[in-house]
């Protein structure tokens, strides 16, 4: 008899029971018999015979294609190690980095990337025995200057995207703001104004901090219209 | 463990730019602290104690007092001791192991103006001349670092002294020392307040968030008492100043630490 | 231990020297997200006891011949401040701190799912502001708190609470004297959903019975602890939501309802209820 014990959408903690039965099961669940817990803090998700926790908070883990923002901390002779908020540093080798071949009698990584950039990147690769590897050597890749950097959970990245990027196309609408959204929660935003880029910063944080809710994108799009 | 801390050039752009529109990343003006509060007698177990909150950076002090020996040069005076530790439970960038120079520094510092004010009435503290004086221990736990611990630690030192209560004594025969249930307040004799600046580019900042702290190359702390005494100075790190930048900025941070200390005695009163 | 030597620490009507009776907790409070930087954390009180946990990671672990190629490490830092008690502690950490440090370890170690982070380090740092016996399982509620708000996922939480004898009773949750004059202490770390002891100790002198009375006692306790520890997780969103759920909305356009009209009755007087005594919050 299968049966789910919890409702859609509520916060459940380590150790709830969430059904009994039989189900396909995603993040944040693990079954023990013929019963399914939660192992995080999150909200679970009935999908009809999909149930799932989605987080609320963690680190971000690296998944292949993702597009991330990253902050170069080590420069090596053909490579470099960058810092992508992830439980592992990722690896850029040279011959990924840009779309010329890198000579290294010729070429020096640190006039590529030095210590310190931000950079737009993409995992290329990723399982569990070795560090990730990324890619920069594709269109729209590489070095971010200007703007403005912040980070936030990792989890909330799709609401702040929204449903095909409805939430996303509104905040960079009404606030007249560029901005790239990283999976492992950076964001980048520039605006031409000061005031615009730090609107657009704050509802992000707002969106950051009501991810859990309903009716989210109303009250952003209220808090957006009554501020022009 | 211990990462290194690696500050982008978009953000130390994105810092100086401000700067040069008079403003910083969070809003502040150049000679404004963040929110402070103080909370005292927290640790009921420490003669004293004062957690604070200057912004995100929080740390607690503990003052504890044993009977001990003094100094064979100060025969009748208390004893005073200051210690810091940045436990990694306070930052990612942080390392555990014995006190690192940044916590020694840290330590002596608070150490300097509370000593050389002459804040707490030492020689109250001797009991038994050259026997027997009250040694007060000043330990800092940082719990959370988001730049100024110098300025955050003098505070909550201050704080936790002045609501420091310690046994009162007896004397008994042969030099025996009976220390009594009653308590007594340490008495206070001047307030210290420290005002950290830190430089960056050509701009003077103070209470600088950890941001801020890693784009500067120089500071300098200084400690004033209530009389506008100047009770203790350091300079730090690797940059330098102009004669005349010391001088204005002397000036300029006795004006910010009577804003200070408004806030300490504020916390105090309550 | 004999004889005269012998401290009462409860009274003929079953009191114990705080006012407790000997199956009662101290006052518990949990508060999340107390230290910013870190990934997770809790602060507990629990009687005089103040304890910090906070959690980093899972991050890189440095050197890396130490990392473990399947699983990550957790490394717990249990540390007790200067003024934490009575006597001045020493800041270097003691031989009692690693220990400790060591047991929590290992009890977390038990229930998260380390498989998920192969070559990582999960740190928890546990810093005691004010001790007053139990720490170590106060210590442990706490990392548990700090680690499920850090998102380390987890098959449950842990619930501590050392239980002991007392002048040939067993009671519950030891407080410094207690501890100090009494005749045992065992501390106990138990998960409620998964009825697992993680962590287990005895200190003392207790017959086979009495060591049963007292597990059983701290299983007992563990589960009250559970719930405190659970409605503080979730506190932390259901309050945002009550929140937004009562925020003024921007006018909708839309006409006003018309209500149709209703007959008013005629409600009878109603004599004012007496408001019953308010019960002590004992939390």
């Amino acid at each position: 008899m299968s049966k789910i014990v919890v409702e859609n959408h509520e916060i459940v903690i380590p150790g709830d029971l969430i059904a009994e039965g039989e189900y396909r099961y995603g993040e944040g669940v693990v079954k023990r018999g013929k019963e399914y817990y939660s192992t995080l803090v999150g909200l679970f998700q009935d999908k009809g015979d999909f149930i799932q926790v989605k987080a609320l908070k963690g680190k971000y883990i690296p998944r292949p294609g993702d597009l991330v923002i990253g902050k170069i901390i080590e420069v090596g002779l053909t490579s470099w190690i960058v810092n992508i908020g992830a439980p592992y540093s990722a690896i850029l080798i040279a011959n990924n980095a840009t779309e010329k071949r890198f000579d290294p009698v010729k070429d020096d990584t640190r006039r590529i990337f030095d210590v310190g950039d931000i950079i737009l990147t993409k995992i290329a690769s990723f399982d569990r025995t070795r560090d990730p590897s990324i890619l920069t050597n594709e269109r729209g890749l590489g070095k971010l200057r200007g703007g403005r950097l912040i980070e936030i959970e990792a989890a909330h990245i799709p609401r702040v995207i929204g449903k095909k990027g409805t939430m996303i196309n509104m905040v960079k609408r009404l606030t007249r703001t560029q901005i790239i959204t990283g999976q492992n929660g950076r964001i980048w935003v520039q605006g031409k104004k000061v005031e615009d880029e730090l609107k657009a910063i704050e509802v992000i944080r707002k969106i950051e901090l009501e991810a859990h809710t309903q009716g989210l994108t109303d009250r952003i799009r209220d808090m957006l219209s009554n501020s022009q | 463990m211990g990462e290194k801390y690696i500050l982008s050039e978009i953000e130390k752009d994105y810092i100086i730019s401000l700067l040069e529109q008079n403003k910083r990343i969070d809003g502040r003006g150049l000679d404004q602290f963040r929110d402070i509060k103080i909370e005292t007698d927290l640790v009921q177990k420490a003669e004293g104690s004062a957690v604070i909150e200057v912004g995100k950076t929080k740390l607690i002090v503990g003052v504890k007092a044993t009977l001990g020996s003094p100094f064979p040069d100060t025969p009748d005076t208390g004893v005073i001791t200051t210690s810091a530790e940045l436990s990694p439970i306070a930052s990612p960038f942080f390392e555990s192991g014995p006190p690192s120079e940044a916590a020694i520094e840290l330590a002596r510092v608070t150490d300097r103006a509370i000593r050389e004010s002459h804040c707490i009435d030492l020689p109250k503290l001797c009991v038994i001349p050259g026997k027997s004086v009250w040694i007060l221990f000043i330990d800092f736990y940082i719990l959370n670092h988001d730049g100024n611990l110098f300025d955050a630690a003098t505070l909550a030192a201050i704080a936790a002294l002045a609501t420091t209560k310690i046994p009162k004594v007896k004397l008994l025969e042969d030099e025996e020392v009976e220390i009594l249930e009653e308590l007594e307040p340490l008495t206070i004799k001047h307030y210290p307040v420290s005002v950290t600046n830190y430089k960056i580019g050509k701009f003077h900042i103070v209470d600088a968030n950890q941001k801020e702290d890693r784009v500067s190359d120089t500071r300098i702390t200084f400690g004033f008492d209530e009389e506008d005494h100047v009770v203790s100075l350091q300079k730090g790190k690797k940059g330098v100043y102009s004669p005349k930048e010391i001088e204005q900025l002397v000036k300029d941070s006795l004006k910010v630490s009577k804003n200070l200390r408004k806030e300490l005695m504020k916390a105090l009163s309550k | 231990m004999a004889g005269d030597g012998i401290v009462q620490l409860i009274d003929e009507k079953g009191k114990r020297l705080d006012g407790r009776s000997v199956d009662e907790l101290r006052p518990i409070e949990i508060k999340i997200g107390v230290i910013e930087n870190a990934d997770g954390s809790a602060e507990i009180r629990m009687g005089k006891n103040i304890i910090i946990a906070a959690v980093y990671g899972p991050r890189e672990l440095h050197p890396k011949h130490r990392a473990l190629p399947n699983e990550a490490l957790i490394q717990c830092f249990y540390r007790m401040s200067t003024f934490s008690v009575n006597d001045r502690k020493s800041p270097a950490p003691s031989r009692r701190e690693k220990e400790i440090s060591m047991v929590i370890s290992s009890a977390l170690t038990s229930v998260v799912l380390t498989e998920k982070f192969p070559r990582t380090t999960i740190d928890v740092y546990l810093q005691v502001l004010q001790a007053d016996g139990g720490t170590r399982c106060a210590s442990l509620t706490a990392a548990s708190v700090a680690l499920a708000d850090a998102g380390v996922p987890m098959r449950g939480l842990i619930s501590s609470v050392a239980t002991g004898l007392v002048n040939d009773k067993v009671i519950l949750d030891l407080y410094d004297i207690e501890d100090q004059k009494g005749s045992g202490d065992v501390p106990i770390g138990y998960s409620p959903i998964l009825d697992e002891v993680s962590l287990i100790q005895l200190d003392g002198v207790f017959t086979v019975d009495q060591f049963v009375e007292a597990l059983n006692l701290g299983v007992k306790g563990a589960n009250e602890i559970y719930e405190i520890q659970k409605k503080a997780l979730k506190q932390k969103y259901t309050s945002i939501r009550a929140e937004v759920a009562v925020e003024p909305k921007v006018e909708p356009k839309e006409e006003p309802k018309i209500e149709p009209k209703v007959e008013s009755k005629v409600e009878p007087k109603e004599e004012p209820k007496e408001e019953p005594p308010k019960k002590e919050q004992s939390e």
